[in-house]
């Protein structure tokens, strides 16, 4: 059996069916790991304890017939960023090295209560801190697709491991489009949920209004189904939105039909590659082949969304990486001798450059002085930006855009220029800052063969309806001759 | 220039890092060139604009009654302490004698 080619729903049914064991399976996938991740690194650590025995209650389960969960046996990764107990959980910094979490991440612990099998943790940017998963402590990842190039970040190595089929699906988090620009760069599936969608209990904070765990996976239909299992209110998240979850399969199976897509214009101009235009363009004209209506639309704040997320985000990190320092757990520096020391070297050693900076930003844009010029700026833009998506909103039903302005670019392009590498998520900020869901769906090849991702926005809450037309381009992809 | 040398170093004081004097190089580059871009903002006529700090929330209820409820165990919230003392974090010493 191939397993790079399983769903959520193929695993189920042959564990169901007894055609396989979920024992076996999760055997099957270490193997593939241990040989083809040498040269991709998605994987930190692997928990193979926990699967196998996780694995060994679904595959009793099956020979009792019991009526299988719906993530039944299936392999997932967790992006280190969402701590598991007795699981290292490093969020890809040197300061979590040893970190041994002492409870689980309600998404995590939902995802396996469903049945789902937790393979190991996975790699992405310090902290989350990235766009190209370079800015590990542990390593790069690689892309499956073409080895040279970045995965895209910060969930690199989410979407790695789902695109080289070494886990069915993956749990990611996207703060300023780190789930679905890797998601764009490895074709697979990436879904940002709703802000307050998903409970972030668990996910090691980056900038907490930004902040979103969502699922990677093959299929638009294996992103619904993990989204139905770790959507909804969470005790432990303040945050998180008492909304009815809907089913989303169901939502999928409609028809894009009389759907309003709106094309706005800001995300189609300088700066975005001519193949990646093209390809977008060209999905877009088949949903209205479909019979959905196309309508050009502006969201004219667009420009502006990348300075005021570098404000938002770093001074949201500044606050949430103080507690990193040395008393609690994490990286301690053996060298210092007074307190105030021992914090200073322990986040000097322990932090990376990124980190650093972001901190050093986040710091100045909220220390006396700057705080109106800089943070309250940006936090008045952020409203702006959020108009022009309830604008929008009121003449369309989603609205369809590149997912990020280039295909995977090569490892050490963007290394030296921060700014340039911030750019790569020029199409995936506004979505953080106005707290809408997004989805992006693989929709076509550039000519190097590197995969080119159509990113849909959405009603806060209404996942349902991005999902349905992902599912419409993932249709009309596969069909393409 | 709006940083110098100088911002850098009380800046790194507030965040508790000291920094080596070539990442405060790159850092006086870094941040010039990331704070003239975030300049564009002030394009923008905000005067009439309210902030936002928060997305929509659906968190009617986020608060709970105030009853003590079961927390994380002495041992399990020590096991990944640096240094210990089987109750207490451990942390250099604050006052000299």
């Amino acid at each position: 059996m191939d397993i790079s080619s399983l769903t959520i729903a193929s695993t189920r049914a042959a564990i169901a069916e007894r055609r396989i064991t979920a024992s076996g399976l999760v055997e099957d996938f270490y193997r593939k790991i241990k040989t083809e991740d040498r040269d991709i690194h998605a994987w930190l650590t692997l928990c193979e304890e926990r699967a196998f025995a996780k694995a060994r209650r679904i595959d009793d389960l099956a020979e009792n017939d019991t009526v299988l969960p719906p993530l039944a046996g299936v392999p997932m990764g967790i992006k280190d960023v969402m701590v598991t107990q007795g699981v290292r959980t490093t969020a890809g910094s040197k300061i979590l090295g040893t970190f041994i979490p002492p409870y689980d991440c309600t998404a995590v612990a939902r995802l396996e209560a469903a049945g789902a099998i937790v393979l190991g943790k996975l790699n992405c940017d310090e902290f989350a801190m990235g766009s190209s998963n370079e800015n590990s402590a542990y390593g790069a990842v690689r892309n499956p697709r073409d080895k040279s190039r970045v995965p895209g970040g910060s969930s690199g190595g989410s979407a790695a491991a789902v695109a080289a089929g070494m886990a069915v699906a993956t749990l990611g988090s996207d703060t300023g489009g780190s789930i679905r620009q890797p998601a764009s760069f490895c074709g697979v599936v990436g879904l940002m949920p709703t802000y307050g969608r998903v409970s972030r209990y668990g996910l090691i904070a980056f900038a907490s209004s930004l902040d979103h765990i969502g699922p990677l996976a093959r299929t638009v239909r294996d992103a619904a189904i993990v989204l139905r299992v770790i959507a909804g209110h969470d005790a432990m998240d303040s945050t998180s939105a008492q909304v009815p979850v809907p089913d989303y399969e169901q939502e999928i199976a409609k028809p894009v039909r009389g759907l309003k897509l709106g094309v706005p214009k800001e995300y189609f101009g300088e700066g975005l590659d001519p193949e990646v235009r093209a390809a977008v363009e060209a999905a877009i004209a088949r949903l209205g082949a479909e019979g959905a209506e196309i309508v050009p639309i502006s969201l004219p704040h667009t420009p502006y969304a990348v300075p005021a997320y570098y404000v938002i985000a770093t001074a949201e990190a500044s606050a949430n990486l103080a507690r990193y320092d040395g008393v609690r757990y994490g990286y301690r520096s053996p060298q210092a001798r007074t307190l105030g020391e021992m914090y200073r070297r322990s986040r000097d050693e322990g932090f990376g450059a990124e980190v650093k900076r972001r901190i050093m930003l986040g710091t100045y844009v909220l220390s006396a002085g700057y705080y109106d010029a800089y943070y309250l700026k940006a936090q008045k833009v952020r409203t702006l930006l959020a108009r022009d998506f309830e604008a929008a909103f009121q003449k369309v039903d989603v609205i369809v855009t590149p997912t990020a302005p280039t295909t995977a670019f090569r490892i050490g392009e963007k290394t030296d220029e921060p700014l340039a590498m911030y750019l790569a998520d020029i199409y995936t900020v506004t979505g953080d800052l106005a707290g809408v869901p997004g989805v992006s769906v693989p929709c076509g090849m550039a000519q190097s063969g590197l995969p080119i991702g159509l990113q849909v926005l959405g009603r806060h809450f209404d996942e349902g309806t991005v999902l349905r037309v992902a599912q419409a381009v993932e249709d009309a992809a596969q069909t393409r001759p | 220039m709006k940083i110098t040398d100088k911002d850098v170093t009380y800046v790194a004081d507030l965040a508790n890092l000291d920094l080596t004097v070539q990442e405060r190089e790159r850092m006086v580059r870094d941040l010039n060139s990331i704070l003239d871009y975030i300049d564009r903002l002030n394009e923008l006529d905000t005067a009439n604009v309210p902030p936002m700090a928060q997305t929509i929330l659906q968190t009617a209820d986020a608060t709970r009654e105030d009853v003590l409820r079961p927390c994380l165990a002495r041992e399990a919230a020590l096991q990944n302490a640096p240094e210990s003392d089987g109750n207490f974090f451990k942390v250099p010493k604050v006052i000299e004698k």
